[in-house]
């Protein structure tokens, strides 16, 4: 919501574009087939769109918008993301804005109880996280598609209907001039927790939700204070609650503060109200200078995901197919992930690199994932937001014992964002028992320096092979795979990959290990690589 | 742990109780189980302690 007298695009620091809906001869097409068709324009269906434009798949996205979405929403990229934007190539913009950050503080009643530190080192490329209003994220990736001729955009545009056919599924569209069908091989649905293309598909997201509500404002103000999270239980401010502070860019502060039971949301979400709870919180850390108030919204915790994330040729993407705790902040990072696991994949199919079983793996791999981050951030919203008298007791017991010792503030540490293994996963294989330890298939593969600059810097786009020895480097460009390429690393890369002479790891093109060998081959290598890309009957 | 060790901590206990007050005491005593459980270092008798100290709460007299 915004303040009095302003509408949803008015902004302190960000001028929002208008988009119009196809003119001129672009209505000419409009009923065109489309390979694959993107419903919802936010950060997660422009991702999938440039992930598929990098496979060099054409992709039109539909949005029933007519601007980006209003308000900064979610504001935290994860160090994971990061790596998605670079393999697309449009991080710089992304570096450029964004605040990086390692660190967040947890008080309790005023005092620190615990400082942790997220893991980071000079070998890694990123940060672990970055704060940046999520208007930025989608400028930024706006960019990108709208210079990007594989990819068509129409706005104000929504989905009103679809229907199966045996090549895919029909589309219709209701923009403001008519309505009208239009056959798509796939359909990326990426349009968020209210999906139209859910409902339309009769599916329904599946899970709990959580008590605790909180009112989430972004202010600007000056306000001298670095780039660290800051995690206030019972504060003075609202004794018995939580509140989460957070620094964004052009002096915005992304202020959370949770509502008692017996403030009803509709009072809480009154202007008069938020200023109150900003001030309040604003006076317990010492703020007295101005400030602006920007956009509010009130938010309740949700642990709620699709069955299955493909239904006949959707494909559910992002928010769409789960609704993650906002504390850890997986929301917009887990929908990311899925569009690049999408876009690469889908991608591969559509440009015969890869067999269709690889599809499979979309689901398997991402839903995992989701169940993962509800494990995990379950455990942070039952500390955030208790549950129960009992869970109410044991937190307030850890944060006053943690005044005095240290060890109990560590049940305050909400463990941030982490990658999930695909381990298990159809599209990764079974480990070479040889390794004692280092990253195993289906891991993210660890970030490493190499020469001047990082390994994720010179990765080529496709599967990697990551060798030893050079030799075995020639063997496989020798191969002249599509969509395969080796590298050599440095005789002694660390002993994080616990390798020998002839060492070989196979990444995908998301940067997960596929495979890993002791003592590879260029034949292991190979027969890897057309395993995982499910392409039977290849000659070899 | 002598007897008498066992009586001086069931002493310290319920002067502890009344001095921090009923209000308190679920909180004080549930600082204190984290306390002792860490100190404890054996997470499986602790976990076993949580279980066992549940037991007979509403027991009545005897009939």
């Amino acid at each position: 919501m915004k303040p009095a007298g302003k509408s949803a695009h008015e902004s302190l620091y960000f001028d929002y574009p208008h988009f119009e809906p196809p003119t001129g001869p672009a209505r000419d097409t409009l009923r065109d087939p489309v390979t694959v068709a993107i419903i919802g324009a936010g950060p997660v269906g422009l991702t999938a769109a440039l992930a598929l434009a990098q496979e060099g798949v054409r992709s039109v996205l539909f949005d029933d918008k007519a601007s980006f979405n209003d308000g900064s929403r979610a504001i935290c990229l994860s160090r994971a993301s990061f790596h998605i934007f670079q393999a697309l190539g449009i991080v710089g913009a992304f570096e450029g804005k964004a605040l990086g950050w390692t660190t967040g503080r947890s008080f309790y009643r005023g005092r620190q109880i615990l400082e942790f530190d997220m893991p980071d080192s000079p070998s890694e490329r990123f940060r672990p996280m970055y704060n940046l209003q999520q208007q930025y994220i989608e400028q930024f990736l706006h960019d990108a598609v709208a210079a990007n001729p594989l990819i068509e955009t129409r706005w104000q545009s929504a989905l009103t209907g679809i229907r199966d056919t045996p090549d895919g599924a029909v589309l219709t569209i209701t923009d403001p001039v008519e309505s009208y069908d239009l056959p798509a091989r796939w359909v990326l649905a990426c349009d968020g927790a209210r999906s139209a293309t859910r409902a339309l598909r009769g599916l329904r997201l599946k899970g709990e939700n959580y008590e605790g509500r909180y009112v989430i404002a972004d202010i600007q103000m000056d306000h001298e204070y670095p780039t660290i999270r800051r995690a206030l239980f019972d504060p003075d401010c609202r004794r018995g609650g939580t509140v989460l502070i957070h620094k964004q860019p052009d002096d915005l502060w992304r202020i959370d503060y949770q509502l008692r039971d017996d403030e009803r949301t509709e009072d809480a979400m009154a202007e008069s109200a938020v200023r109150a709870g900003v001030a309040a919180v604003l006076r317990d850390i010492g703020h007295e200078g101005p400030w602006e108030l920007e956009w509010w919204s009130v938010y309740s915790a949700n642990t709620l995901a699709l069955d299955d994330y493909r239904d006949g040729a959707v494909f559910f993407v992002g928010d769409s197919a789960h609704i993650v705790p906002i504390f850890g902040v997986r929301g917009l990072n887990n929908g990311l992930a899925d569009a690049a696991n999408i876009g690469w994949k889908l991608g591969w199919v559509l440009t015969g690199r890869a067999g269709p079983q690889l599809l499979d793996s979309y689901t398997a791999e991402r839903r995992s994932a989701t169940l993962d981050v509800f494990a995990n951030a379950t455990k942070s919203a039952r500390f955030m937001t208790p549950p129960s008298p009992g869970w109410t007791l044991m937190r307030d017991a850890a944060l006053s014992l943690a005044l005095d010792h240290p060890f109990a503030g560590d049940l305050a540490n909400p463990r941030q964002f982490t990658p999930f293994t695909y381990a298990g996963s159809p599209a990764v294989l079974a480990d070479d028992p040889a390794f004692a330890s280092g990253p195993c298939p289906g891991d993210l593969m660890p970030e490493a320096r190499l020469d001047a600059g990082f390994l994720t810097d010179r990765l080529q786009p496709g599967f990697s092979a990551l060798c030893l020895d050079p030799a075995l480097t020639r063997a496989v460009n020798d191969a002249a795979e599509v969509g395969l390429s080796a590298m050599t690393l440095p005789a002694t890369p660390g002993d994080h990959l616990d390798a020998g002479p002839a060492t070989a790891y196979l990444l995908r093109p998301d940067g997960h290990v596929a495979a890993r060998w002791k003592s590879a081959s260029a034949a292991l290598v190979l027969e890897a690589f057309r395993a995982l890309t499910f392409r039977t009957g290849d000659p070899s | 742990m002598t007897q008498a060790d066992l009586e001086r901590l069931y002493e310290a206990m319920a002067h502890q109780i009344d001095s921090v007050g009923v209000d308190h005491a679920p909180l004080y005593l549930a600082k204190l189980a984290l306390l002792l459980a860490h100190h404890l270092d054996d997470p499986e008798t602790a976990l076993r302690s949580i279980a066992d100290a549940a037991r007979s709460l509403d027991a009545g007299p005897a009939r």
